[in-house]
């Protein structure tokens, strides 16, 4: 099917409404562990211990996350196939290839310089604290349970975000320039979280997932709050975004986290302790 | 064997938190309950922290501690929903973090907000028990705490963060 060019996406099929609830959890797992895994890199590496242990613990949370949606995935999938072998989350988490990851390009941004990724952590988690604000009213009760729990979570990392963004944007001359260059960087991936797909919209349609076009003018508003006391430039108005994660299209550095973080379990498939 | 939902409860409070060992499953809320019918015990448990690396092992714990006991026909089922806060840890829970040296949570509705760079109230130090204290990371030797520092005694501490 050809799909049209510009922000009006194809019609969706018929397998496309049957699939979305999977679909959409497997969106916000991998959404979850993509980025967790990204700030992971950081354990070891962070630029003072306390900040270290932070971005750690905050890893730690997203993926903590992202196994409650993949758990529920695999019970989906596994519904649907009777007699078949069943799967689990680390099939889902390891097996699958960069093109069934359907993560937001943001979360696969490489780390940069510190101002970097804060700024990255910032856009996504207060992304995600009005998602799961939603999410915790979805009909799906096991959606509305793991966004109950998780938006505690996400609330802590949002505050640490932020300070951050301030402490750095009004910051020395040194730190407000790597935020800029941050912000040059990374603008351009958050309009893709606004940006509905076919099972997203599906999944609103059946009450079970969340009012992008309603998510988008809170964060906005928000995102502009924390930036003007950063002394940072407000977000303007863009004539492009760059998207395409969430139907499986990536930058090509989601091959690279993929290569790293699966090869264990593609060399040794089943591995146990 | 006569089964009773008492025994078992008994039973479960021997299993400790692997991080906080004085803390027992039920101090800490994570025991939501115990179903019993035709022999088969149903043990309810919720999860802390969604990440929280330490649910594995309590679930192994639980599992071996009923074994000890003789009870072989159980079942282990987590729920999700209502979300776990750190209201429901035990007042003897929070007595025995405070003498383990970990200052306890404060209730959610008088300090978990989210404003940026908002204080709150002031954490009592566990060692001295001066108000005078600092935060120095909202993030500390595991998810669930944040690390202070008391200005008095000068000694660092962990607070569990209320959730």
């Amino acid at each position: 099917m050809k799909k049209k060019p510009g922000p009006h996406i194809s019609k969706t099929s018929k397998k496309e409404k049957q699939d979305f609830l999977e679909n959409y959890t497997l969106h916000m797992a991998d959404d979850a562990l993509i980025l967790g895994h990204r700030n992971s890199e950081w354990t070891g590496h962070g630029p003072i211990l306390e900040q270290d242990i932070a971005i750690s613990n905050i890893a730690l949370d997203l993926i903590g996350q992202a196994r409650n949606f993949y758990q529920y995935a695999a019970d989906i999938i596994n519904k649907k196939r009777d007699g078949k072998k069943k799967i689990d989350e680390d099939i889902l988490a390891y097996h699958r290839d960069v093109w069934d990851f359907k993560n937001c390009l943001l979360a696969e941004q490489p780390n940069g310089d510190w101002a970097r990724t804060i700024l990255r952590q910032f856009f996504f988690s207060l992304y995600q604290f009005y998602l799961y604000e939603q999410l915790q009213y979805s009909k799906d009760s096991t959606i509305a349970a793991i966004s109950e729990k998780a938006i505690r979570e996400v609330s802590y990392h949002v505050k640490w975000s932020g300070e951050w963004v301030i402490r750095l944007g009004d910051g020395t001359e040194e730190s407000h320039q790597r935020m800029l260059n941050a912000m040059d960087d990374l603008v351009k991936f958050t309009g893709e979280l606004f940006r509905e797909v076919n099972y997203e919209q599906e999944a609103f349609n059946k009450k079970t997932g969340a009012n992008l076009s309603e998510l988008k003018p809170k964060w906005e508003q928000k995102v502009n709050i924390i930036l003007k006391e950063a002394t940072l430039p407000i977000l303007a108005d863009r004539k492009w975004d760059l998207y395409g994660g969430k139907e499986g299209k990536h930058t090509e550095h989601l091959g690279y986290i993929l290569a790293e973080m699966q090869f264990l379990q593609r060399a040794y498939p089943g591995c146990e302790w | 064997m006569d089964t009773t939902k008492s025994e078992i409860l008994k039973i479960l409070n021997e299993v400790m938190d692997p991080e906080v060992p004085v803390l027992s499953i039920i101090d800490l809320g994570i025991l939501r309950k115990v179903e019993i019918e035709n022999d088969l015990v149903e043990v309810f448990v919720t999860p802390t922290y969604s990440g929280c690396p330490a649910m594995d092992a309590i679930k192994t714990n639980i599992q071996k501690t009923l074994l000890q006991h003789g009870y072989k026909n159980f079942r282990l089922t987590t729920i999700l929903s209502p979300a776990w806060t750190t209201d429901w840890m035990s007042e003897k829970g929070k007595e025995k973090l405070k003498a383990f040296g970990i200052a306890p949570p404060m209730p959610r509705q008088h300090i978990c907000k989210p404003e940026l760079f908002h204080e709150g109230e002031a954490i009592q130090c566990p060692l001295c028990n001066s108000y005078n204290t600092r935060m120095i990371s909202q993030f500390g030797s595991t998810a669930c705490k944040a690390l202070y520092q008391c200005n008095d005694c000068h000694e660092p501490f962990d607070y569990f963060k209320c959730h």
